[in-house]
């Protein structure tokens, strides 16, 4: 009998065994090999380059959460929390751990069960990332030298590789050798990517919760100057109404005795006296934002896209004034916010104000009339030098006499700024014309090239000693006065609130100009000449002449920014004008949405107000080095997978993707493209 | 053909006639120029010369000044032209502008940097090694600009094959930037100094033909050409002279051009498009590798930005040959260059212009727009497949 027992248990445990086998390699053998190793050769590429280009090191300086709590461990050495260097190079393989399990879901196909092989899958992925940062450290410990002398260690890569040194090697090491690092990272960066293919397999709630409560805690801590700016200022206001006085008036956190804020318990709470969320902070923000989440994916659920398709059934008349309505509302709010925040917060956002203005006019030209102009930062110079030239006492001694200078004793005269404009705006429309004519019948990419000759003309004789006599050359001219408005103030740099307001008032202007424009004859036009030139001529449009009202129009908006530009700066000097600018100008149009006011306004929000400008810094002032590395990545990446941008003009969109969509519409069977069409559309997609 | 001349028999706008007049200005600045150089070199203070300079007068050029200007003028435009070549044959491929091109120059020439400190440190660059280092580095650099200009076109412009023209465009822009400042972020952003070349290289001249001495004795030729001028341009003509063969002669030239001229009959023909278009990217990263090379001996120092100014100025040059045309994109260079550093004196300088050396970009810019205006196809035409042309 208990032979017979022992068998049975010996062949179901040889069966289980056999069982666990086959479903371990078959675990494998669900794993696509070539992709993992794609991707992972891709994470240890990413991992490697942002450890060689120093940003690891560098904004490890900048701690922004702790697992621990910073009160309790005053003396916090590293890996007690979290730096936005471990970020940068964490966030590699959360990504592409994701990314490596994406599937395409074809039509009509039946997609694949997820499950634990996108874990497996993950992980691979991850470890073969680490392996590359383990290979680095690797490397760097052949080529580490201590000095028997001092003790300091050397490296002889450091001659050309800047930051191949000791920092790097600590931080990558974990100040444990590379024999640490060599099975650390395979395994930190595994275990991240599968975290990252696990949001794959989640349900659609809790993913959705575990994200929200991820970002929420990235960007609470990421951003927390803004954060504690705001709830501050917010604070402050509640428990002194009277501090909100003059419209104009300097900031309140500039000179005036810090107020107790009755939000002070909640940044304290929220935020450690070094900088970086606490531990408490971290768990509160992370609960509320997933349970925020988890209540709207169970309250909401299906209501958005009924409302959504609710919206889009009215006519359009309707749906035109809601948004005119929400439209005006945002802009509402956007005015009270400069009361709350301070001055670098206020600046931050005269800057967006400006790029902002600059990038609604080349929406014009590159986004409606298609016309890739690289040299328009040329029209920014010449509304910069000419309001410096008339508002400031400083400016060139070859100017004759009768060209006016609306300053009177070094204070700036009333309304001088706005009589300025005029002559401002009839000098952009002429250098408009001007550079205009000669490149308008031009290939698009001989234009191209051409309008960024035309800029760089220009700033050259701005530098140059042959027009010192008017414009200063490298020197520039300084002392520009501010833009005064008697009664109501003067806008110059010192409040940057004032600033924001004179801004705020020309985007309005350009929004509402870009907005009735693109509605009218002249931007169905453009856009017509955007689509296909050749049509638009035989359609009977003169496209000439509206290709270079198109200049004319960007030209023009152009100009007030750089008047605004030198009012607020108060100096001006070529370095201002370098291409550069007109390429960053470009990428946050593209980046925003090329066509689509909404998505220019995203656009310079994100990129101007996080990364900064050319010379400008942004919300986050640690990237300020790494931002036109990043701006080169964001184009590059746009082009490649979203060139319509972040929030898309869909008439453009549509032309980007012609062929998916004649291809979607194909396979609905709504186009006939022949008598076989119909037969094979059903065929294909089952209703 | 949209260009800026007006098409045969259609009526003059407002435009046209602006454009006339641009164009009758800018020939007729600087024919005035150019006689007010030669009026000036005759007699330093004629009327127009105390008109524009003040009562001194137009300093005279001398003879050496004169041949100095034109030998480095033309040592610049071969290195421009060798850029120009990689510009002109992806555009005649695949019909955009690689911007990132000028990039692919400045990394062979940060190469030849590491290269030759690495040789320094290791005694061979101002030994009896230096031949071989040297070759070793051009080798090197080549290879590496190659594989740069591949990577690129793999990773950035093939996903984009058949997308809206300024698609790409503005994607090379991208691709430029990142590798711009990739460079700036991993090797720091200061200047990098080669190590110094041996004298023979970089000092010593050769001289021909006596014709005089000058003032302080010092003794003036016909020609007299530094040596490493002197080389870049040899370089530069020798690896023109192999470009030329390889695509004039060679069945890969041969499928190069055939799928410049019609990707798709090409690839009917049994010509791989993607490798051919692959093989067009290397050769011009190759001949841009061996440009950086030429940089660095000519100017004996590399810095980030190095790339973007030559490779706009070397795309100039490409659409002065006229676009698609090797031997074009090289003659391009040379006038490029030539009028890069003579009309700064000959033609700014006699108007009086101050500082005419600060407007030397300016000057290419305005040679740009100048052939653009008069012979859109360049001096030498364009050899482009007809859909390269809308």
């Amino acid at each position: 009998m208990s032979d017979i027992n022992a068998n049975v248990l010996a062949t179901e445990a040889a069966e289980t065994i056999e069982d666990l086998a086959e479903s371990a390699s078959g675990l494998f053998n669900d794993v696509d090999r070539d992709r993992v190793v794609r991707y992972g050769s891709y994470l240890a590429m990413a991992l490697v380059f942002v450890s060689l280009v120093g940003m690891a090191v560098g904004l490890d300086g900048r701690q922004i959460l702790f697992w621990i709590n910073p009160d309790v461990y005053v003396n916090h050495p590293d890996g007690q929390g979290l730096s936005l260097g471990d970020v940068a190079l964490w966030m590699w393989p959360l990504l592409l751990g994701w990314a490596a399990t994406n599937e395409v879901v074809l039509e009509g196909m039946q997609a694949r069960v997820r499950g634990v092989s996108d874990l497996v899958t993950g992980f691979l992925v991850g470890a073969l990332g680490g392996l590359g940062i383990s290979f680095l450290t690797f490397l760097m410990s052949v080529d580490r030298e201590i000095n028997p002398e001092n003790g300091v260690p050397a490296y002889g890569a450091r001659d050309p590789l800047v930051n191949w040194n000791e920092q790097l090697y600590i931080m990558l090491t974990f100040n444990r050798g590379w024999t640490f690092a060599l099975w650390a990272w395979p395994l930190l960066a595994g275990l991240l990517a599968m975290v990252g293919a696990s949001f794959r397999v989640m349900s659609d709630p809790i993913r959705k919760a575990i994200t929200a409560a991820l970002i929420s805690v990235l960007s609470v801590s990421v951003f927390q100057f803004l954060v504690d700016d705001l709830l501050e200022g917010v604070g402050e206001t509640i428990a002194d109404p009277g501090r909100i006085s003059n419209f104009f008036e300097s900031d309140p956190s500039l000179g005036r005795p810090r107020v107790d804020s009755a939000f002070d318990p909640l940044i304290d709470f929220l935020y450690a006296k070094t900088g970086g969320l606490r531990l408490e902070g971290v768990i509160l923000v992370a609960v509320v934002a997933a349970a925020l989440s988890l209540v709207a994916s169970y309250l909401v659920r299906g209501r958005v896209k009924q409302a959504r398709q609710a919206y889009f059934d009215r006519p359009l008349a309707e749906r035109t004034r809601s948004s005119a309505l929400l439209m005006v509302g945002v802009a509402l709010a956007l005015l009270i916010v400069p009361f709350f925040t301070g001055s670098i917060i206020n600046e931050l956002l005269a800057n967006v104000g400006i790029f902002l203005l600059l990038a609604l006019g080349l929406n014009i030209v590159v986004g409606l009339a298609g016309i890739l102009d690289l040299g328009y930062v040329a029209f920014f110079a010449v509304g910069g030098y000419t309001t410096a030239v008339l508002t400031s006492a400083g400016r060139g001694e070859s100017w004759p006499s009768w060209v006016p200078l609306l300053v009177d004793e070094g204070e700036p005269v009333v309304g001088g700024w706005l009589i300025a404009l005029v002559l401002v705006m009839v000098f952009a429309g002429l250098t408009g014309l001007l550079i205009g004519a000669p490149v308008i019948r031009m290939r698009g990419d001989y234009l191209a090239i051409v309008t960024l000759g035309f800029g760089e003309i220009i700033r050259l004789l701005f530098l140059s000693d042959w027009l010192k006599g008017y414009f200063g050359g490298a020197q520039g001219i300084t002392n520009i006065e501010g833009a005064d408005f008697g009664p109501i103030g003067t806008v110059t740099g010192v409040e940057p609130r004032s600033v924001f307001y004179l801004v705020a008032v020309f985007a309005a202007i350009a929004i509402y100009v870009s907005w009735r424009l693109e509605r009218s004859r002249l931007g169905r036009a453009w856009m017509a000449i955007r689509e296909d030139e050749s049509v638009a001529e035989a359609m009977g449009i003169n496209t000439v002449n509206m290709k270079l009202m198109a200049f004319v129009v960007g030209a023009v908006l152009a100009s007030f920014a750089g008047a605004i530009f030198s009012a607020k700066v108060g100096s001006i000097f070529p370095t201002s004008f370098l291409i550069l600018v007109s390429i960053i100008i470009l990428v946050v149009v593209i980046v925003g949405g090329m066509g689509n006011i909404m998505g220019v306004i995203a656009g310079s929000l994100v990129l101007i107000g996080v990364l900064g400008g050319p010379k400008q810094p942004g919300l986050l002032q640690e990237f300020s080095e790494y931002k036109l590395l990043i701006y080169g990545v964001l184009l590059v990446w746009m082009m490649l997978q979203r060139p319509e941008g972040l929030v898309p003009n869909v008439r453009r969109s549509r032309e980007l993707h012609q062929e998916e969509f004649l291809q979607d519409a194909w396979l609905k069977g709504e186009v006939d493209t022949d008598d076989e069409g119909d037969d094979v559309a059903t065929e294909v997609a089952p209703a | 053909m949209t260009t800026a001349v007006r098409a045969k028999g259609a009526p003059r706008t407002g435009v046209d006639w602006f454009l006339l007049v641009m164009r009758v200005g800018l020939i007729a600045f600087i024919v005035i120029g150019l006689l007010g150089f030669v009026a000036q070199q005759i007699d330093p203070t004629n009327a127009w010369a105390t008109w524009r300079h003040g009562d001194e007068g137009a300093a005279r050029l001398s003879w050496a000044q004169f041949q100095g200007l034109v030998v480095t003028g033309l040592s610049q435009g071969a290195m421009y032209g060798l850029i120009a070549l990689g510009y002109s044959m992806v555009y005649g491929v695949l019909g955009f502008i690689n911007f990132a091109h000028g990039e692919v120059f400045m990394i062979a020439a940060f190469t030849g940097f590491i290269m030759s400190t690495k040789f320094d440190q290791a005694g061979w660059w101002d030994s009896g090694a230096f031949i071989p280092a040297m070759l070793f580095t051009i080798v090197v650099a080549t290879i590496v600009a190659t594989i740069v200009a591949v990577v690129m076109e793999r990773v950035a412009y093939r996903p984009l094959r058949g997308s809206p023209r300024l698609i790409p465009l503005i994607t090379s822009i991208g691709v430029s930037f990142f590798l711009q400042n990739a460079v700036i972020l991993l090797f720091g952003p200061g200047a990098k100094g080669y190590a110094p070349f041996p004298d023979w290289l970089d000092k010593d001249r050769i001289n021909i033909w006596q014709i005089g001495e000058s003032d302080t004795g010092v003794p003036e030729y016909l020609l007299s050409v530094e040596n490493k001028k002197l080389l870049v341009i040899v370089v530069a003509a020798i690896s023109m002279a192999g470009l030329w063969y390889f695509v004039e002669r060679t069945k890969t030239g041969k499928a190069m051009r055939a799928v410049a001229e019609d990707k798709e009959i090409a690839s009917l023909m049994g010509i791989d498009v993607d490798r051919t278009i692959v093989t067009t990217f290397a050769v011009g990263g190759a001949m841009a590798g061996i440009a950086g090379i030429l940089w660095g001996i000519l100017f004996k120092s590399v810095i980030a930005t190095t790339g973007f100014l030559p490779g706009i100025k070397a795309f100039t040059a490409a659409v002065v040959g006229g676009v698609g045309n090797l031997g074009g994109a090289m003659a391009g260079g040379v006038s490029l260059g030539g009028a890069e550093a003579l009309a700064p004196l000959m033609v700014l300088d006699p108007w009086g212009i101050e500082g005419p050396s600060q407007l030397r970009d300016a000057v290419v810019f305005t040679l740009l727009i100048l052939v653009l205006l008069v012979k859109p196809t360049g001096l030498f035409g364009e050899r482009l497949s007809s859909e390269d042309r809308a």
